[in-house]
């Protein structure tokens, strides 16, 4: 149950940068590297993908923890323990 | 009826809405500020006497940018102040004496001498901010050529617009982003005849047709003789767009150290011991102007950040590196108000004595906001590109108009005017009309020509004033107010964005007919790109095209260039094609109107 949450997560991250940055090889992405360099990302695109994520999966992320959202790796961390399954 | 009830309490909302942030001496009991009388300083003004505060090269040969930045500091009793802390991306810092700046600088003035670069020619720099960057913009004036800044998240075909316009002859970047970015076009830039790499991970660059960086520099003399500079020798060239055409390249003078030096002092009060952080890129004017050169020539310590915006991080780095005078960005402010005071309480930022910002108008809020984070107002300024320097400012000691840029500095005269039906423009003397802001010639730092175009150059000269494209109030008690670009170029996140280059590379798909170009209002970056495009017959509208068209944009432009929103116009039932003039000119104040949802205007000149 919990690996289909990440997987779902993982999907919908991948989907938000699709988006954003629909000329990106995303199977290529590295996952300790940070998004903004691998994507050409500027601030307003990282803020639209932080949106975008709140609106897709219902987390709430404040401000102060945009950083945590970095990496691939670290978004699928700080999504997968701040996300509600069960709701 | 009600319409008209509903705008009349509107304004007095907005006149008493903002009640005008009052200055006393209270605020400044450690350090005066240098601007403490704005009427006495501008009477007392002249710009000669300003020179006199720079040295000018040893031996009376002439005046160098560099050396009054570096050298005459390392040659006396500030050669081992902290000129420069770098903070790279992981935390880790590089720290630069006046004396070691000096070395390096003189090593890279070697390199070019030993390449055989010319004095007048052009060095690009094309990298992140790291200390190479710093480096390179300093030696090359030293060498007496032309430094050029590129910002690193351009894509190719700025790059290569830009450095085919100034004919670069030289190039400094990083072996990833020569391999992503330029390796690509350098078939189309004959000019350039040396390129040097930075190596990734500090590593040595071994790619065909460069050089490494790090190696030409070890092998340098780090003993350099300036040699002799005049005033108006050209020394920067600086990018920015127009409505039409290709970007300009705006050039600058060694005399315009006058007015970085002046306007670091009076404008951001910079006082020797200050630590002085300007977040700016120096792929703009601003990273250059107050980036490198005026906290230098005013013997301060200059803080540089590797990394992007990140409000806990810039708050460690205020409280840390103890920062006593900021100068950031509307952008940065208002992403800095989202995460709201509490965030920013967290760290002891006593040492901040004074904020400023400039990029785009700031908000009243964002100034009222900055009051309770920081205990300390921001500061809005405003210049541009072309006038190498801050031309209007809130002062230290002046009182604040939250929403206003301030007055002219000293030595800066300033008018609203307006066009006459004969093509010369009149001055509008009372307050509050709306009109074009101009300036009248003659400051020091004054751009002498766009490169390579002394049309577009001389049209920007009406009767005696320079004319800067944006339009503002003046109030009654010499306050200035920005109200908007009087042309069609986009400000996004605190630069400059020329809608043609936009719409000439969305031209280039093979499904667009034609594109149009607009900045649509935005509450973070003041303004975003947004597109409309109109598709050839037989081409039908989907998602999976403007997702293609997006990626082929910002692959083209970069992320800060390329539109953030893409429109096809048949969805719009009204609008069956690109609204253009007689001439074939697209009409993008129309497009704007429509997407405004605000009353279209004169649409006389409209085809059909």
């Amino acid at each position: 149950m919990a690996a289909q949450t990440e997987e779902v997560i993982r999907q919908t991250v991948i989907r938000v940068l699709g988006e954003i940055a629909p000329e990106a090889d995303l199977a290529t992405l590295k996952l300790d590297v940070s998004l903004r360099d691998q994507l050409d990302l500027d601030s307003m695109d990282f803020l639209n993908f932080v949106i975008a994520l709140h609106q897709s999966l219902g987390v709430d992320i404040p401000e102060g923890d945009y950083p945590k959202l970095a990496t691939l790796n670290g978004c699928l961390a700080y999504l997968s323990s701040h996300s509600h399954p069960e709701v | 009826m009600v319409r008209a009830l509903h705008s009349a309490r509107f304004e007095r909302v907005h006149i008493m809405g903002w009640r005008p942030i009052i200055k006393s001496r209270r605020d400044w009991e450690d350090v005066v500020p240098h601007l403490h009388d704005y009427a006495d300083v501008r009477a007392a003004f002249s710009w000669e006497k300003a020179f006199k505060e720079l040295d000018g090269l040893p031996g009376g040969r002439g005046l160098n940018i560099a050396h009054e930045a570096v050298d005459r500091h390392a040659d006396g009793l500030r050669r081992d102040h902290l000129a420069l802390r770098w903070i790279g991306k992981t935390g880790e810092t590089q720290d630069f004496t006046y004396a070691r700046l000096r070395e390096l600088t003189n090593r890279f003035a070697n390199v070019l001498q030993q390449l055989g670069v010319g004095t007048g020619n052009r060095v690009y720099a094309l990298t992140g901010r790291i200390p190479a960057l710093y480096v390179t913009a300093l030696g090359t004036l030293k060498h007496r050529g032309v430094f050029c800044p590129l910002f690193s998240a351009f894509g190719p075909e700025p790059l290569r617009a830009r450095l085919a316009i100034g004919e670069a002859g030289v190039l400094v970047t990083t072996e990833a982003l020569y391999q992503r970015k330029v390796a690509g076009i350098r078939d189309a830039l004959p000019h350039l005849r040396h390129v040097l790499l930075i190596g990734d991970n500090h590593r040595p660059s071994h790619v065909p047709g460069t050089l490494d960086f790090h190696l030409a520099m070890e092998q340098a003399s780090d003993r350099y003789t300036i040699g002799p500079t005049a005033q108006e020798d050209p020394a920067l060239l600086h990018f920015t767009s127009g409505t039409t055409g290709t970007p300009k390249g705006a050039i600058h003078v060694h005399q315009a150290v006058v007015a970085h030096h002046t306007t670091g002092k009076l404008a951001l009060d910079l006082h020797k011991a200050d630590v002085f952080w300007c977040t700016a890129d120096p792929g703009w004017i601003t990273g250059t102007s107050y980036g490198i050169i005026a906290p230098l020539t005013n013997g301060v310590t200059s803080l540089v950040v590797e990394e992007e915006f990140d409000a806990e991080r810039w708050y460690r780095i205020l409280q840390d590196e103890r920062v006593t005078v900021w100068y950031s960005a509307p952008t940065a402010i208002r992403m800095m108000m989202k995460g709201g005071v509490a965030p920013v309480h967290k760290y002891n930022l006593s040492a901040l004595r004074f904020l400023a910002s400039v990029g785009e108008p700031l908000n009243p809020e964002a100034v009222v906001w900055s009051l309770d984070a920081f205990g300390r107002p921001f500061h809005d300024n405003w210049w541009q590109t072309e006038t190498g320097g801050i031309m209007i400012a809130n002062f230290a000691a002046m009182d604040i108009q939250p929403g206003s840029m301030g007055r002219p500095l000293p030595g800066i005269e300033a008018a609203i005017v307006r066009n006459t039906e004969e093509g010369s423009v009149e001055v509008i003397t009372d307050p509050d009309m709306q009109g074009e802001l101009a300036l009248r010639p003659g400051w020091p730092s004054m751009f002498r020509g766009y490169w390579n175009e002394p049309e577009r150059y001389r049209k920007c000269f009406v009767d005696g004033w320079y004319l800067t494209g944006d339009l503002a109030k003046r109030d009654k008690d010499g306050y200035y107010w920005f109200v908007g670009r009087a042309d069609d170029v986009i400000k996004t996140s605190g630069h400059l964005v020329g809608p043609f280059e936009v719409e000439s590379v969305l031209m280039e798909h093979q499904a667009v007919a034609e594109a149009g170009v607009i900045g649509k209002p935005d509450p973070i970056a003041l303004e975003l790109v947004k597109a409309f495009v109109s598709l050839k017959d037989g081409v039908e509208p989907s998602e999976a095209l403007r997702r293609e068209l997006l990626g082929h944009a910002r692959s083209r432009l970069g992320a800060v260039v390329a539109p953030k929103e893409i429109a096809f116009l048949p969805s719009l039932p009204f609008l069956p094609s690109l609204p253009k003039t007689r001439s074939g000119k697209i009409m993008r104040r129309l497009l704007k109107a429509r997407e405004l949802g605000l009353p279209e205007g004169d649409t006389s000149t409209l085809e059909n």
